[in-house]
């Protein structure tokens, strides 16, 4: 059986039956246990838990993912919280060179199996709070790194997460948590951390994107399967590690290639995920892959400057018909 | 970890077999620490090497007052209190020779030892950074019941950094069973003290959270096993986090790369007429613990252990290359 519940929800419930079935999982951040978390995904916790399990933290980041890795070294199971991912940066010292190197650096004595959310997204609240950053982390070995777009994907991989032993960057989309979806009606429902999944199958070009990339994605196939274009839509789900095979192996079948990303280009996850297909279909591609990400500026304010910087439905349509019209077999290249 | 008996030795806080056993660790870390110096200048250790010579009463007197279950987090320069855990002389050595044998396989060397088994959690080299682990370890210590004090040990220098700061402030406000352990040394690297923090007692800063704090001597063992004590007795009793500023010197350079072009000769003379371990071995004698001779045969068996572990380092294998991938994820990977 399956209901169909928001990704918000499917969090919730991630968390809820960890904790209800795991006494070691605690959850910790700013603002998370008296005002109910910045996206309201910890509302009410506090009074079902307790003080001891839902810990408002100091506004301080790196103390934050610190002492959570320490903890999970002692033996519990964190769910250290930061606000968005602009904050995270203040953590980098602890995620980069502590979680992820503390298994291999003492040669697997232990581990540090913690789990970071943290959320990405914007809406007009200006440079330093709208940015996107799952790419630096991804590019680290020994992290983790998913960032879910489906509700079933946010709540199997927090729950595998939680009873899992590695470090785990869970990256959340703040305009994602209203998003509908089907979910099993299973308290031990996981799912692995790995693998990228075909959505919607199709014969004449590929969209790669995840989280709210997806959405776009999915939203253009449907526009264009109106005109007769076929769109093959994959979530990549999981970043780190990342499954190219998997578009690789569609772009064998569709020739061509759209990758669709909220961050900035430059040496971004599309660059890897382009650089792997041709590493991996080089044959197989009819057209240069077309890379969709935001305009490269400290992101502005005003709403409609804000909206030009950010890939929509319109943009994703639009690189799938370049996609289309170019073809490195014929002279429009 | 001392003895359990009552006896006390006249004139010190501990009994014969346990103050012989701290003389017999200072001596371990110096024998082990000249050694170092050696076998890096013939090419067997590389990258960057730190001596703790000069230091070795803060470890083994404090590490002496602490119960086995309790955690220890230390900074790199991080030989002197893995010996003092009673690591296996050999094995620390094989890990600076980048051994397989070597206590993290060779893949740690000289900065990160660690042995999980002994709750020695490692030595880190992002100066400040282990101190937030310290304040989780205790957490989880708290919230699991399980009655262990977390040690960190630092420099100077980690603490004008924010690491010190938050981990200073969520010890203290969630009431963790925290020992920090501030080994001043007067220089942060090769920058003295005074150039680079805003007060020059380090205990002073534990005011700002509302930390109990003393200063102890860092070169006198005894002292430190004393007053590490009445701050784990604090910390056991649920008093909350206590801070510890043991006044030290560090005879070497920084590391084996320093030519101490900031200092003076004379001061490095002047400290080292407080040489941590002369001055116990004086003691000793003076208050009849030990005669010249027995305590001659001590520092002579540490010479001997250090030669052997320089041999079993040398003799070991470099680790086999086709295991170059473990370790990096504790869960399997299926994808390709």
């Amino acid at each position: 059986m399956a209901r169909e519940i928001t990704v918000r929800d499917a969090l919730r419930e991630a968390l809820r039956e960890e904790m209800d079935s795991n006494e070691a999982v605690v959850l910790m951040g700013e603002d998370i246990g008296a005002y109910g978390g910045s996206f309201v995904v910890t509302a009410g916790f506090l009074d079902e838990y307790g003080r001891k399990r839902v810990i408002d933290t100091p506004i301080a980041e790196l103390g934050i993912v610190g002492s959570a890795v320490g903890m999970a070294m002692g033996g519990m199971r964190p769910v250290a919280e930061l606000m968005t991912i602009n904050f995270s940066l203040l953590a980098m010292d602890q995620i980069v060179n502590h979680a992820a190197k503390m298994y291999a650096m003492f040669n697997g004595q232990f581990t540090a199996p913690v789990v970071i959310r943290t959320a990405s997204g914007w809406g007009q609240l200006a440079a330093t709070h709208s940015q996107t950053f799952e790419g630096w982390y991804a590019h680290v070995p020994g992290l983790r790194v998913v960032m879910p777009a489906t509700p079933a994907d946010h709540k199997g991989f927090m729950k595998a997460a939680l009873r899992g032993n590695d470090p785990v960057m869970f990256i959340e989309h703040s305009l994602i948590y209203r998003n509908r979806g089907e979910v099993p009606d299973d308290d031990d429902f996981t799912l692995p951390m790995e693998g990228a999944e075909v959505r919607r199958e199709g014969e004449h070009v590929t969209i790669a994107s995840w989280s709210r990339g997806y959405y776009l994605a999915m939203a253009a196939a449907e526009e264009l399967a109106s005109e007769g274009i076929e769109c093959e839509v994959i979530d990549m789900r999981v970043l780190r590690p990342m499954d190219t095979a998997t578009v690789a192996e569609s772009v064998r079948k569709t020739n061509r290639l759209v990758v669709v990303e909220e961050g900035w280009k430059t040496l971004g996850v599309g660059s890897e995920i382009s650089a792997a297909v041709q590493e991996q279909a080089f044959d197989y591609l009819d057209a240069p892959i077309e890379r969709v990400g935001s305009l490269e500026i400290p992101v502005p304010y005003n709403r409609q400057m804000e909206r030009a910087v950010f890939p929509d439905k319109d943009t994703v349509v639009e690189a799938v018909r370049t996609v289309l019209a170019k073809d490195i077999n014929t002279a429009n290249v | 970890m001392a003895s359990t008996k009552k006896s006390r030795t006249k004139g010190f806080p501990l009994e014969k077999d346990d103050l012989l056993d701290m003389y017999r660790q200072m001596c371990l870390i110096r024998e082990f620490e000249e050694a170092c110096a050696q076998q890096y200048s013939m090419g067997k250790i590389a990258g960057f090497l730190h001596l703790y010579i000069g230091e070795e009463a803060i470890a083994v007197g404090s590490i002496k007052a602490m119960e086995e279950r309790d955690h220890v987090l230390t900074h790199y320069r991080d030989h002197g209190y893995a010996l003092a855990l009673g690591l296996d002389t050999g094995e620390v050595m094989a890990e600076l020779f980048g051994k397989e044998t070597g206590v993290t396989g060779g893949r740690g060397g000289s900065m990160h030892l660690a042995d999980a088994s002994k709750n020695f959690w490692g030595g880190y080299a992002i100066v400040s950074g282990h101190l937030l682990l310290t304040v989780g370890l205790a957490y989880a210590s708290k919230y699991l019941d399980e009655d262990r004090v977390a040690v960190c040990y630092f420099g100077d220098g980690a603490t004008n950094a924010g690491a010190f700061h938050e981990a200073m402030n969520m010890a203290a406000v969630w009431n963790l069973p925290v020992i920090f352990m501030c080994e001043n040394n007067l220089y942060g690297m090769g920058t003295a003290v005074e150039h680079v923090s805003a007060v020059q007692e380090m205990a002073k800063k534990a005011l700002a959270y509302d930390m109990p704090a003393m200063q102890v001597d860092g070169q006198n063992v005894t002292e430190m096993y004393e007053k590490t004590k009445e701050a784990l007795d604090h910390c056991r009793s649920g008093k909350g986090p206590y801070f510890i500023e043991a006044l030290t010197y560090r005879f070497r350079g920084h590391s084996m790369a320093d030519p101490e072009q900031y200092r003076e000769r004379e001061e490095i003379d002047q400290y080292r007429a407080y040489d941590p371990i002369p001055l116990f071995r004086d003691r000793l004698i003076e208050e009849k613990v030990a005669k010249e001779d027995e305590l001659e045969k001590i520092q002579k068996a540490a010479r001997e252990e250090v030669e052997a572990a320089v041999k079993f380092a040398d003799e070991s294998k470099d680790p086999d290359l086709d295991t170059l991938g473990d370790f990096v994820y504790a869960d399997p990977i299926t994808i390709k």
